[in-house]
């Protein structure tokens, strides 16, 4: 695909993914209380979007990654949340 | 348009779903044994799953013209009572013989715990004295990289294993090089929210390349498609792909990983 057919094929999509967390952000402002360490984490993948190609979406991963090696000692919840808790 | 769904949880499924996968060109469905949403609380839960995995559910398929593969196991997400895995493990080997089973799966971890890792590398000891295939789970969200990292480092250190005999699932953009580069095969996950969308199973494809690469819909009990498969070749064709690439990615390669198993014979 050309440049000028991948954005025909995905531009609306992007266009209304970026509004969302752009909404998702100024809700979250609107929002009493404090947030927690998953905000911290969102922003700072966020920058990863404003770096050079090719990568972003590997980058955005890693950025949200448990970058830590050791086995866990004990498993003490099932689920997970979608960032690592530094 | 034919395919095989490779991973696909069908006792949570509506016949419904078995109906509109068979009217896609679905041509067979594998289902690897799974956590049910809670624990359960006996040895006896998992030998009543085994058979449904080994009798009904192939039956239940049959309805809709579907042959039924499975892999045995006990799920990660279960595996920090080693006692109760161990004794799981215990009566896999019952039902190996069966003529629906592919093999050990979805083994992996979860949470990346030290227990999960033992329940695992004891799954990957039976899948090697059986020489059986392998279907690995790798664990969601923050916890994926780590668990992939780990899960490759155990599975090199047994050298009975053959890598192109296994195959590591719910690959994602920081985990696919790692899987592939090291001689194994990379399931994609077409998941709504996590894991991956078919823009991105594509992207990673067009990317690494078309070899010991598939993609599947684990359609469960949770928010997941049942068409997720044939609506990506869909999304294949927009973006230019030809009827024998897809075929090859849909249809040919999980062909190709599966067919490592005499069992494994599609009519
Ligand atoms: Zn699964």
């Amino acid at each position: 695909m050309t440049r000028q057919q991948v954005l025909d094929l995905y531009f609306m999509e992007a266009r209304a993914k970026l509004i969302d967390i752009a909404a998702f952000l100024d809700r979250l402002d609107r929002a009493p209380g404090e947030p927690d360490f998953r905000l911290r984490a969102f922003i700072k993948a966020m920058h990863e979007l404003q770096t050079e190609g090719p990568n972003r979406a590997e980058k955005v991963l890693l950025s949200l990654s448990d970058h830590t090696t050791e086995p866990l000692a004990k498993a003490t919840v099932k689920g997970a949340t979608g960032a690592y808790r530094q | 348009m034919r395919y095989i769904e490779p991973h696909g949880h069908m006792v949570s499924r509506t016949t419904d779903d078995y109906t509109a996968m068979a009217m896609a060109g679905c041509a067979c469905v594998c289902e690897p044994a799974f956590w049910a949403g809670f624990d359960r609380s006996s040895v006896d839960g998992f030998y009543d799953y085994f058979c449904q995995l080994t009798e009904h559910e192939p039956a239940r398929a049959a309805k809709f013209g579907l042959p039924h593969y499975t892999w045995l196991c006990i799920n990660p997400k279960e595996a920090e009572d080693v006692k109760l895995a161990e004794e799981v493990i215990d009566i896999i080997p019952k039902f190996l013989d069966k003529p629906n089973v592919l093999g050990i799966g979805e083994i992996g971890l979860n949470k990346n715990s030290r227990n999960e890792l033992r329940v695992f590398e004891k799954h990957v000891d039976l899948a090697a004295k059986h020489d059986q295939l392998i279907l690995i789970h790798t664990p969601h969200l923050e916890d994926k990289l780590k668990g992939t990292r780990l899960i490759v480092d155990a599975l090199k250190n047994d050298k009975r294993i053959k890598p192109e005999r296994v195959i590591i699932d719910h690959v994602e953009e920081h985990t696919i090089k790692l899987v592939l580069d090291s001689g194994f095969w990379a399931g994609m996950t077409l998941y709504p929210e996590s894991k991956c969308t078919s823009a991105r199973a594509i992207d990673m494809i067009d990317i690494y390349g078309d070899e010991r690469l598939w993609m599947n819909s684990a359609c469960d009990w949770g928010v997941s498609v049942p068409l997720a498969v044939p609506r990506t070749a869909l999304e294949m064709k927009k973006r230019g792909h030809s009827a024998d690439f897809i075929d090859k990615m849909i249809y040919q390669n999980p062909l190709k990983f599966l067919s490592q198993t005499p069992r494994f014979k599609l009519p």
